[in-house]
């Protein structure tokens, strides 16, 4: 009863110097193709259209001597480094205590003040921005009127058009980056390195000013960076609420840049700032996180013992409340108003609630429905592009398949340090003239959206691969399948819930992109955030609220499948950022 | 004739040799162990015979044809080998029915015929009630049961196991080594096995290949490499032992505290320093001058241990400088400080290089 097998035959150990490629030769050569056109090329181009003329091509300076020449558009680029540390201070004023109560304390509401940072992390910064213009628009807004009724003055004391209130407005919405980064810190904290610290004579504060604080400097730092980052990048709340109050920021002088006619060289010229700045930044979080932060944490967990706080933990309880009602309560609140309202300003009365608004933006409005399923359409395909592409490249890289596998690592997260309005001037600079002639189209948005979140594909593919012993593989060789039957029977079916985690981490912030979007959509291919912030340049209110919530609730299906199948707290885990 | 040869076969990873020179025979139902330290050399030796890597230098052959060579190798999936590894690499999406029917399935056997052997192999190991489980619900000895089942039932040319055992509880691992022998008896195949455990190697193996920084140091049986092991660190690694220099004077040979006549021991035809390795069972213990063929020599205890199997005493020869260790009767009682007599059998003391 012999078990019969195919034959034995030898093929060669690797391709001969004649040249015969073997099929992972072959898509090794295409991965590299595909990268070079998502990534190299349009930061090439960003790079080359930034010193030619425009129509001639030709070398040029003056497209920096343009866009460094006039003092406001100096001031602009100062204003964006203000705002950044600024928004990033406050975030983390927001986020550390938090973060800290949650991950190592006793305060009653720790599951809920979880649910309500993630409920921040998934609102997009523009609509928070729209949501504090219902709030703190200087006169008609609703933190104004109660000051007024309740004193009887003349005027409210607020007025989100300001500096100060476009830093409140992008610390609330950025401040989860911090939170994410500084509870993965302190989780790793064990109780036994403060019970070390204790039994050697230090108290509870010198125990934390000494070591727990220090532990988890590294991410707070980090997470400050990526703040800081994410607010000099942020195009949508800056655009509603700066340019109102007459000042600029980076991205809303290059959005001018790119207005009637579109100066992209110029434009080109101004993002190098910015994408410079981001850089910079980006290794030195690496340097900072890698040096001290994580030799420190990676050792075992071991057990961590909640601290008792005793009466200070109401105390604590009310500032987590306090910061989630800036974030989530009231703008939720007085959106849901304004999007069921008749006039968002007649306020709760009975007779002011109606379906209008929704019915206009679903049936009515031309392209608001569509501008939705464009949304979900785009990232859909980005999606799905991206975590195929990573698990090719993670794949590749993790099994050793090919040499120098560490470039293709690498390209997948290099978009990182791009942010997304320079991405998107890449884009045009590379795509939108012939012969591909890509502006406007649906691909160019899928292309750019997919580039965007390849790193957050990446890290989670390669993560993926990395937990998935090779013997599994191996033992399917051995007994007789290929390496297509060990991918096909094994890798993929143990690998489904994380590349559907992948796919959802990279789908849900795909839906709500506004920064590349803003400059490459065309008259078919808008999409809801574009939608969403043309009504608000418009002052639609209330549909832009109702469409708003149509994408927010669209979302929650997606994020209880997510939570299904990874875990409740996967948005908030520090390989999702 | 050999059912797998290895002619001098050698890895490198750029100056570091993983492996070199390593020559092998096994005939056909030989069960062989690769053992040694870790690093030694062994998993890379293995996964070169399962294909997985490509010497640098030398051949693979099976059954007289070439299977790996350095312009070549013949991929894992065509060798009909199978392999045990030391995760198990257990599919946690399959069930165990469907984990072991997998090598069958590939080699497109009759779903019928599948079920058959699936089901006979499950007996053999005592698994058959837990066909339709998933392994996250099985115990590790049970996971273990299943890799050998899936391992064994597409009746391979050639079984390799690397280091089965060494996720499993002491009692357990005791239990799997039978085990493995059981089935080896049963089905008689050629089996490479990879461990870092002498009793593993010693329970399980016909021939014993122990290997030390990627060469082969000595190949033997079981019970010959223990009592003849061939060099220093052979006798050091398979069992305990202890190490004695002598020095050829005229017709003795002198050791550290005592003298043994040069044509009562082995080797005394090189000048210079000779090593000997005496095991610790085969030295005795008396407390008045023994008579007899055994050399006597008298010593002070100087430290002990009782280990409930044995007394392991430590016993340093009047005017010598170091203790000898000696394995007694858990009865033979004597205090530290105290004198007694070692009773050495010449024949017992291996040159070792």
């Amino acid at each position: 009863m012999a078990v019969t097998a195919p034959t034995i035959d030898m093929v060669p150990a690797r391709p001969s110097r004649a040249g015969t490629f073997d099929s992972t030769w072959l898509l090794w050569i295409a991965i590299i193709g595909v990268l070079l056109f998502l990534v190299v090329s349009p930061f090439v181009y960003l790079v080359l259209t930034s010193f030619q003329t425009e129509g001639t091509g030709a070398f040029t300076l003056s497209n920096y001597t343009t866009a460094y020449g006039r003092s406001r558009y100096v001031d602009a680029l100062v204003n964006s480094l203000k705002l950044g540390a600024a928004a990033a201070a406050l975030a983390g004023v927001f986020a550390v205590p938090l973060a800290w109560a949650v991950a190592r304390t006793d305060m009653p509401g720790r599951g809920l003040t979880r649910i309500l940072v993630l409920a921040t992390f998934i609102t997009p910064p523009y609509t928070g921005a729209v949501a504090w213009i219902l709030l703190a628009g200087p006169n008609a807004g609703w933190l104004n009127r109660f000051y007024m009724l309740v004193t009887g003055a003349e005027a409210g004391p607020l007025n989100i058009y300001s500096f100060t209130g476009l830093v409140v407005v992008i610390a609330l919405y950025s401040f989860p980056y911090i939170f994410i980064f500084t509870t993965a810190a302190l989780e790793l904290v064990s109780s036994e390195m403060e019970d070390a610290a204790n039994i050697l004579g230090a108290g509870p504060w010198r125990t934390m000013r000494r070591v727990t604080l220090p532990l988890a400097l590294p991410a707070i730092l980090g997470g400050l960076i990526i703040c800081f980052l994410e607010a000099i990048a942020l195009f949508g709340s800056p655009a509603m609420i700066a340019i109102p109050a007459r000042f600029n920021v980076v991205t809303t002088q290059l959005f001018q840049f790119f207005g009637n006619p579109v100066r992209v060289e110029v434009a080109a010229a101004y993002a190098m700032p910015l994408l410079g700045v981001t850089i910079l930044l980006i290794l030195a979080q690496r340097l900072i996180t890698r040096r001290k932060g994580f030799v420190a944490l990676t050792g075992k967990g071991g057990e961590r013992r909640p601290i008792l706080l005793g009466r200070w933990r109401w105390a604590m309880f009310g500032y987590a409340m306090f910061v989630a009602t800036l974030a989530v309560f009231l703008p939720y609140v007085f959106l849901v108003q304004a999007a069921f309202a008749k006039a968002w300003g007649r306020g709760f009365d009975l007779d002011n609630i109606s379906l209008k608004n929704f019915n206009f933006v679903l049936f009515e409005h031309g392209t608001a429905a569509k501008s939705v399923i464009n949304s979900f359409l785009y990232a859909g395909a980005s999606a799905t592009i991206a975590v195929f592409l990573t698990l090719g490249v993670a794949y590749i890289v993790t099994r050793r398949l090919v040499p120098f596998g560490g470039i293709l690592g690498f390209l997948c997260v290099a978009p990182f340090v791009i942010p997304g309005v320079v991405l998107a001037i890449g884009f045009y600079a590379a795509y939108a003239p012939p012969p591909l002639a890509l502006y406007g189209t649906a691909l160019i948005l899928i292309l750019a959206f997919t580039t965007r979140f390849l790193p957050i594909g990446y890290v989670n593919a390669s993560a993926a691969m990395r937990s998935l012993n090779p013997e599994m593989e191996e033992a399917v060789r051995v007994l007789g399948g290929s390496r297509l039957t060990a991918l096909r029977r094994v890798v993929t079916p143990l690998l489904r819930r994380s590349l559907l985690g992948a796919w959802l981490l990279i789908f849900i912030p795909a839906t709500r992109e506004l920064s590349a979007a803003i400059f490459l959509y065309g008259p078919n291919t808008k999409v809801a955030s574009v939608m969403i912030f043309d009504m608000s340049e418009e002052g639609n209110f209330e549909y832009l609220a109702a469409l708003a919530l149509i994408l927010q609730v669209l979302t929650l299906p997606l994020l209880w499948l997510g939570q299904k199948a990874l875990g409740r707290d996967f948005m908030l885990r520090r390989t999702a950022t | 004739m050999s059912k797998l040869v290895l002619k001098n076969v050698a890895k490198r990873y750029g100056a570091f040799e993983a492996v070199s020179d390593f020559s092998l025979e096994l005939v056909e139902g030989e069960f062989v162990s690769l053992l040694g330290p870790s690093g030694c050399g062994k998993t890379t030796t293995l996964r070169m015979i399962a294909g997985f890597m490509p010497p640098s230098a030398g051949t693979i052959e099976m059954d007289g044809k070439t299977i790996s060579s350095p312009s070549g190798v013949v991929p894992p999936e065509r060798r009909r080998m199978s392999m045990i590894f030391q995760s198990y690499a257990i599919w946690p999406n399959m069930t165990v029915g469907e984990n072991v029917g997998f090598g069958l399935q590939v080699r497109k056997l009759p779903r019928a015929e599948i079920d058959r052997r699936v089901d006979k192999i499950l007996d053999v190991v005592q698994m058959r009630g837990l066909k339709g489980r998933y392994p996250a619900e099985l115990s590790g000895g049970q996971q273990q049961r299943v890799a050998l089942a899936r391992a064994i039932v597409v009746e391979p040319e050639v079984l390799l196991l690397d280091e089965p055992l060494s996720n499993l509880d002491a009692n357990l691992r005791e239990e799997m080594r039978f085990e493995i022998r059981r089935l080896h008896d049963e089905f008689k195949i050629t089996t490479v096995y990879v461990t870092h455990d002498q009793s593993e190697a010693m329970v399980t193996s016909d021939r014993i290949v122990v290997m030390n920084k990627g060469r082969i140091e000595q190949i033997d049986a079981p019970h010959v490499l223990y009592g003849r092991p061939r060099s220093r660190f052979v006798a050091g690694f398979i069992g305990r032992t202890n190490f004695l220099e002598g020095i050829r004077q005229g017709s003795d040979v002198r050791f550290d505290g005592f003298t043994i006549p040069a044509a009562a021991i082995e080797g005394t035809e090189s000048a210079g320093e000779l090593l000997y390795s005496l095991r610790p069972q085969a030295v005795g213990l008396a407390a008045g001058r023994p008579n007899g063929p055994r050399l006597a020599v008298e010593a002070e205890i100087t430290g002990r241990a009782y280990l409930g199997e044995y007394w392991d005493y430590q016993a340093k020869p009047l005017g010598g400088a170091k203790a000898i260790r000696v394995s007694t009767a858990p009865t033979s009682v004597f205090e530290v400080g105290s004198h007694a007599w070692l009773e050495i059998d010449p024949a017992a003391m291996v040159r070792v290089e």
